[in-house]
């Protein structure tokens, strides 16, 4: 990060600068380094460590999980950051990737709601709903809506066909702006694509999001990464939180270790968990790479950045039954750009009732927004702060549609902005959801540029979020496990 | 390990990635995909087992060879033909 970025209150606590030496207890050589401790590395590193290899977890923050993150307040407050819901293949992921014990805990929302000028209602977000949705309340035809889904399962990451999600829309429900924000407000929500974004992206995500319900886990975000860091110890794997990857050494176009401050630790693999920018652009030297390579990986687009606002209700406060998830906007028409405004008119509510943390009793409101780095990288400290307060106070007044007493029933109030997720992970412009679409081949490509590094983490719009990141660390972890063998065999000859 | 072996340890190893499937009635013709819930990650989970126990590398190039049973015990037999059936974990 530049020395030049300045933090500013509510954007700095949290954070604790190192005591002793986090290091002390690592070995100085591993088979496997992961620079970075979000679903997709802890996800990789317990495949590999549970396969029998050596693996290593180095993460800069004092807590793991990266996005995947929660933090408490004063009062008994805890805030869950993206826990606002997940697809149910998350279950299966995480059945085979971490066990029963974590899935067992994954449930369904009981319900999800829009409320915007052109329509208000519940829905299960499933299929059979959608359909429903789309032929009784919006008046299209059945078999267009059947062959919109049928071309959207048919969509593959290799048939790119260059045509964009609003050319898509357009296709099969020409002029109905109510359906494109029915179909594409939840999921630029989800992982900031926009309508400008290759349309097989949408048709992928789609698939695997909006056709059996949205799933959160139970028990919050602290026990899901309590859990995995207790399995990852089972596993063998060692975890090390402050700790700053600050270079990946690579020697003769082969990945050497990592560097922490004047340490390094020897890996012959380097799984890079942080964000593609940062990994290809700060982590590694500019010379190990082919340069044409280089330059062109360098014009990766990012996606949105988020802000969100933390409402945390008093012990014993009642919250009435509104919905789990609740899309609001009061912009007459949707464009899915226009949802990273700053202080623009959409917003999504997480209400997490007592459920989500049972026997607690207590009840949190998580308001986020898409945003632009660009809306709050520069702004002086007094303006920053006022941006913050307007943030908060529009939130406050969007929720009081819903819940007219809510100010006398809340004891905290915070909210967080693209600086301060750049500053949590390290990722370039406090990207939430990695890169756009071709962010992906640059991500599978690296260990062609430098061998034994890989990068695993959100990339392409479809492999972001909890299921995209988890799943893409057991993908990369597979492409080690075969690299580790392959190694193995070139020094042991077998019989 | 002979044809109906390396049939077995293929199920052996979908019943270790999806327990809650039925195997038992799988068919050697049909595609996996169509008998029982089975999608890409899955197919990777395979390959990343057959590494462990058997020590066979499968190219990712190749991995629509395992595509049905019959596939698998086709494409693995060559490779698997010194090996035993491992002991299901
Ligand atoms: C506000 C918000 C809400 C969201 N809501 C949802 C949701 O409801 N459902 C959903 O599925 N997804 C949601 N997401 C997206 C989801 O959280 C992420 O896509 C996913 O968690 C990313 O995982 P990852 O493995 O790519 O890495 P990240 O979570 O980005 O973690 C990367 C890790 O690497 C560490 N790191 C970086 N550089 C270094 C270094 N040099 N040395 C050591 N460590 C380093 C960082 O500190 C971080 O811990 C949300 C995201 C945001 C921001």
């Amino acid at each position: 990060m530049s020395r030049s970025t300045h933090y500013y209150t509510g954007s700095r606590d949290g954070k604790r600068p190192p005591s002793g030496d986090p290091l002390r207890k690592a070995k100085d050589r591993y088979d496997v380094v992961v620079v970075g401790s979000g679903l997709a590395g802890l996800t990789a590193a317990n495949i590999l460590g549970r396969a029998g290899h050596s693996v290593c977890v180095l993460e800069q923050h004092y807590n793991l999980g990266g996005m995947a993150t929660w933090f408490k307040r004063r009062g008994g407050h805890v805030f869950d950051i993206s826990l606002h819901g997940f697809p149910i293949g998350m279950q299966k992921t995480c059945r085979k990737y971490w066990g029963k014990s974590i899935s067992d805990r994954i449930v369904q929302l009981e319900g999800v709601r829009f409320d915007n000028p052109q329509f208000q209602f519940d829905t299960t977000f499933t299929r059979e709903d959608f359909t429903h949705k789309l032929v009784d309340v919006f008046g299209c035809n059945p078999a267009t809506v059947e062959s919109f889904y049928e071309t959207l399962r048919a969509m593959n990451y290799y048939d790119d066909d260059g045509r964009t999600t609003a050319e898509l829309f357009e296709e099969f429900f020409p002029g109905r702006n109510d359906v494109h924000r029915l179909l594409m407000e939840p999921i630029s929500y989800a992982n900031g694509s926009t309508l400008q974004d290759p349309a097989i992206t949408y048709g992928i995500v789609f698939s695997n999001f909006m056709s059996k319900g949205v799933y959160t886990f139970t028990g919050g975000t602290d026990l899901l990464i309590r859990a995995m860091r207790d399995i990852l110890a089972r596993n063998g794997v060692d975890v090390f939180g402050r700790s700053q990857v600050d270079e990946i050494t690579v020697e003769h176009g082969r990945v050497r270790g990592v560097r922490v401050g004047t340490r390094e630790i020897r890996a012959e693999t380097v799984i890079s968990n942080a964000g593609l920018k940062a990994t290809i652009e700060r982590l590694v030297a500019p010379d190990h790479f082919d340069s044409a390579w280089l330059d062109a990986a360098k014009q990766t687009r990012l996606n949105c950045s988020s802000t969100q606002v933390y409402m945390g209700l008093g012990p014993g406060e009642d919250l009435p039954w509104i919905a789990d998830l609740l899309f609001t906007s009061t912009r007459p028409e949707f464009d899915s750009a226009s949802l990273a405004d700053l202080h623009g008119q959409s917003r999504t509510f997480s209400f997490y009732y007592p459920k989500v943390r049972p026997g607690t009793g207590r009840h949190t409101v998580v308001s986020s927004m898409n945003a632009n780095w660009s809306d709050w990288a520069d702004l002086s400290e007094s303006d920053y702060a006022a941006a913050k307060a307007r943030l908060e106070e529009d939130t406050l007044r969007a929720l009081e549609v819903h819940v007219p007493d809510i100010r006398s029933k809340l004891t905290h109030v915070e909210s967080s902005t693209p600086r301060s997720f750049a500053f949590y992970t390290q990722h370039t412009q406090g990207a939430s959801f990695g890169t756009k679409f071709e962010g992906l081949r640059y991500s599978m490509e690296l260990p062609q540029q430098i061998e034994g590094l890989f990068h695993s983490g959100s990339v392409g719009i479809i492999m972001s979020g909890w299921l995209g990141a988890a799943n893409y660390g057991a993908i990369t972890a597979n492409k080690v496990d075969a690299r580790i063998d392959f190694l193995a065999a070139e020094t042991v000859p077998t019989s | 390990m002979t044809h109906e072996e390396i049939v077995q340890a293929v199920k052996d190893i979908i019943h270790t990635i999806a327990p809650d499937e039925e195997i038992g009635g799988l068919n050697l013709t049909d595609p996996l995909r169509d008998q029982i819930e089975l999608d890409s990650m899955d197919f990777l989970d395979i390959v990343m087992e057959l590494r462990k126990r058997y020590g066979v590398q499968v190219p990712e190039e190749d991995y629509k060879e395992l595509a049905t049973l019959q596939g698998c015990a086709d494409y693995l037999a060559p490779h698997l033909a010194d090996h035993q059936l491992a002991t299901s974990a």
